[in-house]
C-alpha cells in the first residue's frame, strides 16, 4: 500500500500542488489538507505516514517568513509532531515549510540557533541551483548518488547558524550549493552569487534533524522530477547522469517508511 | 480615525547589519541633491505598535520575543527606552549625535496584513492585543561636518522616504494611528438634481468627481424628475461607476464622426469584435462577453484569458497599483470560474535616469515608479502562487508622467464548467474580504486625467493587495465550481459590490442589504460600503449557500450572504431599513445616451530620412544592445517566481547559463494530459506609436506572434488579446490615432486568422501640470498573442544549440529604420519609412510553424528591436556560442525592424528540408565555436556583447556571464 503523504496548507501555501506531484511520481499517495481540518480533528496527522510541509507564503511572510506557521505548527499540533518523528516517520519541509519546521523546532535553529533570514542580496530570487549531497544520516539524501538541480524562489532563504561545527559534527548538513563547471566537475559555491543565492552560510541549502528523519530546504526539488521541467533539456550537462532530476529524493523519503 | 491611542507601545526591531535597502536609499536620495556628501547612510528598522500592550507588564518583551525578533540575525529594543541620539542602537554602532530620525507609518485602513496577523498571533499566545499597525524608522546619519535642515527633511520624507498616499510620517517618533472602531457611520444623503442647469449639474459632477458626460448628468436629472423624487449619493455613485469609461467603454462604444463625413457605429463593434466573428474561430468558446476571453485548450479543457492595465494607480502609489493590478486580472479569470496558472506584465516607465528636475510636482521619479512597480507585482504574483511567465519592461520619455502597467493572467477550466445563470430566488453571497474605506472611487478616478492634486484628493482610491486572501479565494472559487455550489459568479472589480452585484443583476433585479456585508471597520457610508473595490473580494449567485459558506470557512475565507436576486428587474439596496438605492435594472445598464464622438484627420508623423555620421556597426550593436529597453532585465524578472505550479516549459530567460531572452514562453497547465502546452507572446512598441499608430498596430500583432511561434505555438489556432492606453479621446487628434490602431488590429488579425477574445481600454492617460499644460502618454498598443504547443518535443530552445548548424534568415533582408531602435540610439530621426503592413508575412509565420513542428528548428529567435544585429548576439549569447554570418552592413540590414522575420538554427542535413517547407527563407551562416558574432566584416566577442546588455546588472551578478577568452 502506498504511504500517505499529509500536506498540510495554510492560508497563503502556494506549492502543495507541486509537492503533490512529486509525492505521487515516487509512489506515495499524497493528502492535501487546510489546517482548518487538521485543527477540528477531521483529519488526523498520525493516520498518515509521512509529512511534507509545502512552500508557499503562510499568513503573507507577515512577521517574517514561517514564523506563524511554525507557531501553528508548535502550538497546536507540537505533540503530534514530535510523536511522528518518535514513529520514524519521514518529515519533509520545503521554503515556507522549511522555514516554518525551524520556527517549530523540528529543525536545527530552535533554540536562537539557526534562522532563515533575508537574502542577502535582500529580494526575491527565482533560479535554478545545484545541490550537492551533504549528509550520510538524512533518509532523504543518503541515497543520492550525485547533485540534484531545481529552482529556488525565495526572500528569505539565507540560512545562518551559531552552531555550524555542531551541524557537521553530526552530519545535519544536508545539502549544499555548487557550481558544476562545463567538464562536469562539481566545486563548492562558496558563497558566491548566484550558485549559492541567498548568501546562506557554508552553501547550506538544506538541513537534518539528529534523527536524520526530517529534512529541510529552501530550493524546490518537487519543481525538477519530470523531463518537461529541465530548462536544459536538449542540452548536455556535463557530470550529471540523472542531469539533476530530483525524483530519487522523494523516493528515498518514501522508500524510508517503516513498513 | 487618526486619534493615536495613549496605550501604544512600540517594539523597535532591526536587522544586525546595514542592509542593502539602505544603500538604495542613499542612491534615491542622491537624485534629489542629497548625495553622498550630505548624507553618510540610512539604516531601517520595523517599529510595531501594538495596542493595549503595556510595557511594564512584561508583555512587550514576549510579544518581541515570541514574533518580532529573531536573535541571530537582529535585535529589539522598547522603544520608549531609548533616547533621540541612539534610536537606532543595535548596541553595536551608536548612532552620531547629528542623526535625525524619520518614522513612516501605514495610514488607519489602508491594508496592513502584518498588523493583522500580528494581533492574530499575539491572541494565540494569551497576549491580548487589541489592534496592531507598523512603520518604517529611519535613521538618517550626514556624512562628517554635514547637517540636515528641516527642507532637507521634508524633501526626504516626500521624495525617498514614504507615499502620502498610503502613509504618515514624522520626525522622531509617529504615533502610530488606528481606525476608530466606535466611529459612527454617516448616513446616506439626497443630491438634490432637480431644476439644476448645465452649470449646476457640471458643479455636482465636479464635486463628487462622478466624471460623467454633460449628457449623462442631464439624462439622470431627468430620470429622477420623472420619479419625482431626489436621488441618494449612493444611486449617483453606482450610476456613475456603472456609466464610468472604465467599466462602461463609453469612447470604445461611441458613434464616431470622421472628418470626411462618414461614421464608426462603434470602434469596439466595427473593429475588434467584428474581426473575432467574421474570423469564426471554432477554438473560441466566448469572446467579449464575460471577465475574460475563453478559448480551447484540449478536449478536456479550456482556457481563460485577460488583460487589464493598472495605470492611475501605479502613477500614484507604484507598489499598490501594480499589486492591485495583478490582483484585479487574477480576479477578472476567476470571475469565469478559470483556475489562474500564469500571470504577465508589461510595464512602460521614463527613463531612469531622468533629472529629478524635469519631474513636474505631483509625479514620483520614473525610478521611484519603477522599483515600486516591479516590487508590486512580484509581491502579489509570488505570494498567490502563480508564475510569471511572460512580460516586457519599455523605457520611453513619454512615459515619465504616465507610466503604464499591464498584467495579464491565463487561467484553466474543464470544458464547460464556468455556469453563467442566476436564477431568481439565488442567494447573493460575497466571499473574501472585507469592504474598507481604500479603493472606494476606483472605477470612476481610472476614468479622469490626472492632475498635480490628484496625489492629494485620489488617495483613497488607491489600494495595498492582500494576495493570500485572494489565494483563499482561488482555491474556494475552484473547489465550489467543481462541487456545483453556485450558479453564477462575478468579481468585485473597480466598483465593488455596485458593479458586481449591478452586472449579474442587470435582467434579474435585486435586493440586498448593506448590514450583511462584512465590514474592516464602522465609520462607512452606505454608499461607500456600495462601492469600495478590493482586489480580494468575488461575489456568486447560489441556490443553497449552506455548503458554499461551510467551504470558505474550511479554507479560512470570508462568507456572507447580503441578499438576493429578486427577477423584477429593480435594484434595491437597502442599509437595514433604509432604502438606499432603488434603480430600475434597464435604465441603470440601458439608460446612458449613446457618446457621439470627433475623430480629426489623422496625422502620421513622416521622418526623412538622413545619413548617419561616423557609422560603425560593432559600436552601434553594442549601444542597441544597452538600450534600456533591450538590455537584460534577468534582475526584474528573477524577482518574479516563474517556477510555481511546476509546468513552465519556456521560460523567460533561458540558454545555456539561464540569462538568455526567451521570444514567447510556455507551460504546461498542471492537472492537464502533459500533451500540450500554453504559450505566451507579447507585443508592444513605444515608438511607432507615436509616428504611425496603424503601423504599431500590425507591428506588435506581428511580434506576439513570433514569440508565439517560436515557444512552439500552432500559428493556425492563436488567440490575441488587445489593450489600448492612449490619452484624452474627446481630442479629436487623439480619436483618431485610436480608429487607426483599431483599424491596423481589424485588417492584422484577419490576415492572421487570429480573433480578438478580450481586451481593454485605458484612456486619459494624460498628465496636466499646475500651469495646465496636458502631457499624453506614448499612444501604446499592447499585444498578447496566445496558443497551443501540440508537441512538446519540438519547441526550439533559447540560445544557439550546436557548432555546425546553419542560420537561417526568415523575411526580407533589410527592415524598416523610421521609429527604429537605431534612431533612438542615435538620438536623432534617422528616420525613413517606418514597416509597413506586409501581407506575406502570415505566410512566413505559417512557414516556420510548419518547420517547427517536423521538427527541423533547433533554437530561433525573432528580429526586433535593434534588427538583425542584436537578435544575433542575444541569439548567440544565450547558448555561449558564435555565430559567421555572411551580411554587409547595410543599416536597414542589420538595425532594420519590420514583420515577419526570424533568425532560425537548421541542422545541415534537415537545411534543404527546411528551404523547402519555408520558401523566405536564406541560409546566411553558421553556428560555430568560437565565442564571436561576425556579421560581415565586423566582429563582436560574447564578452562584449554580455557586458553591454547584461552588465548594468550587479556586478557579481555578471560574474557567470563571460563565455570568451
Amino acid at each position: 500500500m502506498k504511504p500517505k503523504v499529509l500536506i498540510p496548507i495554510a492560508l497563503g501555501t502556494n506549492r502543495d500542488g507541486d509537492l503533490a506531484d512529486a509525492f505521487e511520481l515516487a509512489g506515495a499517495d499524497p493528502q492535501r489538507v487546510p489546517l482548518s481540518a487538521l485543527r477540528s480533528g477531521d483529519v488526523q496527522m498520525s493516520d498518515h505516514q509521512m509529512l511534507a510541509v509545502p512552500g508557499g507564503f503562510s499568513y503573507g511572510d507577515a512577521l517574517g517568513a514561517g514564523r506563524l506557521l511554525g507557531l501553528d505548527l508548535a502550538g497546536w499540533f507540537g505533540d503530534q509532531l514530535h510523536a511522528a518523528v518518535a514513529a520514524e516517520k519521514p518529515i519533509f519541509g520545503v521554503c515556507n515549510g522549511f522555514q516554518a519546521l525551524v520556527r517549530a523546532g523540528l529543525l536545527p535553529g530552535g533554540d536562537d540557533q539557526a534562522v532563515l533570514g533575508a537574502n542577502d542580496r535582500d529580494r526575491f530570487e527565482c533560479r535554478w541551483v545545484t545541490l550537492e549531497p551533504a549528509s550520510s544520516k538524512s533518509v532523504w539524501v543518503a541515497g543520492l548518488t550525485e547533485p540534484i538541480r531545481c529552482p529556488v524562489a525565495h526572500g528569505e532563504g539565507r540560512y545562518v547558524t551559531n552552531q555550524l561545527d555542531g551541524l557537521h559534527r553530526d552530519d545535519q548538513v544536508a545539502l549544499r550549493y555548487v557550481e558544476v563547471d562545463a567538464q562536469g566537475v562539481v566545486h563548492p559555491a562558496a558563497g558566491a552569487y548566484p550558485s549559492n543565492p541567498n548568501g546562506s552560510t557554508d552553501d547550506i541549502a538544506g538541513v537534518c534533524d539528529d534523527t536524520g528523519l526530517v529534512l529541510g530546504l529552501m530550493p524546490h526539488p518537487e519543481n525538477h522530477v519530470r523531463q518537461r521541467q529541465d530548462p536544459l533539456r536538449g542540452r548536455t550537462v556535463p557530470g550529471l547522469a540523472e542531469r539533476g532530476n530530483c525524483v530519487a529524493l522523494f523516493r528515498s523519503g518514501v522508500a524510508a517508511v517503516a513498513s | 480615525m487618526l486619534e493615536p491611542m495613549a496605550s501604544d507601545r512600540a517594539v523597535v526591531v532591526g536587522p544586525a547589519h546595514v542592509d542593502e535597502q539602505g544603500a538604495g536609499l542613499v542612491a534615491r536620495a542622491e537624485m534629489f541633491g542629497l548625495g553622498i556628501e550630505r548624507i553618510h547612510q540610512f539604516r531601517l528598522a520595523h517599529v510595531r505598535f501594538g495596542e493595549g500592550v503595556a510595557v511594564d507588564d512584561g508583555r512587550l518583551a514576549t510579544l518581541a520575543e515570541s514574533l518580532l525578533v529573531d536573535p541571530v540575525v537582529g535585535w529589539w529594543l522598547p522603544a520608549d527606552d531609548l533616547d533621540s541620539s541612539s534610536l537606532m542602537s543595535d548596541g553595536v554602532t551608536k548612532a552620531s549625535a547629528d542623526s535625525v530620525v524619520i518614522e513612516t507609518g501605514l495610514r488607519p485602513g489602508v491594508t496592513d496584513r502584518e498588523g493583522a496577523e500580528l494581533v492574530r498571533a499575539a491572541n494565540v499566545l494569551g497576549l491580548d492585543v487589541d489592534a496592531a499597525t507598523m512603520g518604517i524608522r529611519f535613521l538618517i546619519e550626514p556624512s562628517d561636518g554635514h547637517e540636515l535642515n528641516e527642507a532637507d527633511l521634508q524633501l526626504l520624507a516626500s521624495r525617498v522616504l514614504h507615499n502620502d498616499v498610503i502613509e504618515r510620517w514624522a520626525v522622531g517618533s509617529l504615533p502610530p494611528a488606528f481606525a476608530d472602531l466606535r466611529a459612527g457611520a454617516p448616513l446616506t444623503t439626497q443630491i438634490a438634481l432637480d431644476g439644476l442647469d448645465d452649470d449646476g449639474l457640471a458643479a455636482v459632477n465636479q464635486r463628487r468627481r462622478l466624471g460623467l458626460d454633460p449628457q449623462e448628468m442631464v439624462v439622470i436629472r431627468d430620470y429622477f424628475s420623472d420619479l419625482g423624487r431626489t436621488p441618494t449619493d449612493a444611486e449617483l455613485e453606482m450610476l456613475a461607476q456603472t456609466w464610468s469609461e472604465h467599466c462602461a467603454h463609453k469612447t470604445f462604444r461611441a458613434l464616431i464622426e470622421l472628418p470626411d463625413g462618414g461614421e464608426i457605429d462603434g470602434l469596439m463593434k466595427t473593429y475588434l469584435r467584428s474581426a473575432t466573428e467574421a474570423i469564426d474561430a471554432p477554438w473560441v468558446r466566448s469572446a467579449f462577453v464575460d471577465n475574460a476571453g475563453i478559448v480551447r485548450f484540449d478536449d478536456d479543457f479550456d482556457l481563460a484569458l485577460k488583460a487589464e492595465t493598472h495605470n492611475h494607480p501605479s502613477a500614484l502609489e507604484p507598489f499598490g497599483g501594480s499589486n492591485t493590478g495583478v490582483g484585479g486580472v487574477v480576479r477578472d479569470i476567476l470571475g469565469v470560474s478559470a483556475k489562474p496558472i500564469a500571470v504577465s506584465d508589461i510595464l512602460c516607465f521614463g527613463p531612469s535616469e531622468t533629472d529629478p528636475a524635469d519631474v513636474p510636482d505631483g509625479v514620483l521619479h520614473p525610478q521611484r515608479i519603477r522599483e515600486g512597480v516591479i516590487a508590486g507585482v512580484g509581491d502579489y504574483g509570488n505570494k498567490i502562487g502563480v508564475p510569471n511567465i511572460g512580460g516586457a519592461v519599455v523605457h520611453d520619455p513619454a512615459y515619465t508622467t504616465t507610466p503604464l502597467v499591464f498584467a495579464g493572467c491565463i487561467g484553466l477550466l474543464p470544458t464547460g464548467s464556468n455556469p453563467t445563470q442566476a436564477a431568481a430566488g439565488d442567494s447573493i453571497v460575497v466571499l473574501g474580504g472585507a469592504v474598507g474605506r481604500d479603493g472606494v472611487g476606483g472605477a470612476t478616478f481610472s476614468s479622469q486625467t490626472m492632475a498635480a492634486e490628484t496625489a492629494e484628493v485620489a488617495g483613497s482610491s488607491v489600494q495595498i493587495g492582500d494576495p493570500i486572501v485572494e489565494k483563499g479565494l482561488i482555491d474556494v472559487i475552484v473547489a465550489a465550481r467543481d462541487l456545483g455550489l453556485y450558479s453564477a459568479v462575478t468579481d468585485c472589480g473597480a466598483g465593488g459590490l455596485s458593479s458586481a452585484v449591478g452586472e449579474m443583476a442587470e435582467v434579474l433585479g435585486a435586493e440586498v442589504d448593506l448590514q450583511l456585508v462584512p465590514r474592516k471597520y464602522p465609520g462607512l457610508a452606505p454608499w461607500e460600503v456600495w462601492l469600495s473595490e478590493a482586489q480580494e473580494r468575488m461575489v456568486v449567485a447560489s441556490p443553497e449557500p449552506g455548503p458554499l459558506l461551510e467551504l470558505a470557512e474550511r479554507w479560512s475565507v470570508g462568507a456572507a450572504v447580503i441578499g438576493t436576486f429578486s427577477g423584477d428587474g429593480r435594484l434595491i439596496v437597502r442599509d437595514g431599513t433604509e432604502t438606499v438605492i432603488d434603480l430600475d435594472c434597464s435604465f441603470l445598464h440601458d439608460g446612458r445616451p449613446r457618446r457621439r464622438m470627433q475623430a480629426a484627420r489623422l496625422e502620421v508623423v513622416r521622418t526623412t530620412r538622413s545619413e548617419v555620421v561616423d557609422y560603425d556597426p560593432a559600436s552601434l550593436t553594442l549601444q542597441l544592445l544597452a538600450h534600456p529597453s533591450i538590455r537584460s532585465n534577468e534582475d526584474v524578472v528573477r524577482t518574479f517566481d516563474h517556477e510555481v505550479l511546476g509546468g513552465t516549459l519556456v521560460r523567460p530567460y533561458g540558454g545555456v547559463q539561464g540569462d538568455g531572452p526567451a521570444d514567447g514562453t510556455a507551460m504546461v497547465p498542471p492537472g492537464t494530459s502533459g500533451e500540450r502546452a500554453v504559450a505566451f507572446g507579447i507585443g508592444v512598441n513605444a515608438r511607432l506609436g507615436q509616428l504611425d499608430p496603424e503601423a504599431m498596430a500590425w507591428q506588435v500583432i506581428d511580434e506576439a506572434v513570433r514569440n508565439v511561434v517560436l515557444a512552439g505555438a500552432d500559428p493556425l489556432e492563436l488567440s490575441l488579446l488587445d489593450n489600448f492606453a492612449w490619452g484624452d479621446p474627446t481630442d479629436p487628434a487623439t480619436l483618431a490615432e485610436i480608429v487607426a490602431a483599431c483599424r491596423g488590429c481589424h485588417d492584422s488579425a484577419m490576415l492572421f486568422g487570429a480573433p480578438f477574445v478580450s481586451g481593454k481600454d485605458s484612456l486619459y492617460n494624460v498628465f496636466v501640470d499646475e500651469d495646465g499644460t496636458r502631457d499624453p502618454v506614448a499612444p501604446t498598443l499592447v499585444i498578447t498573442a496566445m496558443g497551443i504547443v501540440k508537441n512538446l518535443d519540438v519547441v526550439p530552445l533559447t540560445g544557439c544549440v550546436a557548432a555546425g548548424n546553419e542560420v537561417w534568415l526568415v523575411g526580407p533582408q533589410k527592415g524598416e529604420l523610421g521609429g527604429s531602435h537605431l534612431d533612438a540610439v542615435l538620438g536623432h530621426d534617422y528616420g525613413g519609412n517606418v514597416p509597413r503592413p506586409d501581407p506575406v508575412a502570415v505566410a512566413r509565420h505559417h512557414a516556420v510553424g510548419e518547420a517547427i513542428a517536423a521538427n527541423l528548428v533547433r533554437s530561433g529567435h525573432d528580429l526586433a528591436e535593434g534588427g538583425l544585429a542584436v537578435a544575433a548576439a542575444e541569439w548567440a549569447l544565450a547558448g555561449r556560442l558564435g555565430l559567421d554570418l555572411d551580411i554587409d552592413s547595410d543599416p536597414a540590414r542589420l538595425f532594420g525592424e519590420g514583420s515577419g522575420r526570424y533568425l532560425l538554427e537548421v541542422r545541415p542535413e534537415d537545411g534543404q528540408r527546411f528551404g523547402e517547407i519555408v520558401p523566405f527563407a536564406v541560409r546566411i551562416g553558421r553556428v560555430v565555436a568560437r565565442p564571436s558574432v561576425r556579421l560581415g566584416v565586423h566582429e563582436l566577442g560574447l564578452g562584449e556583447i554580455a557586458k553591454a546588455w547584461r552588465g548594468h546588472l550587479d556586478a557579481d551578478d555578471t560574474t557567470s556571464s563571460g563565455g570568451e577568452e
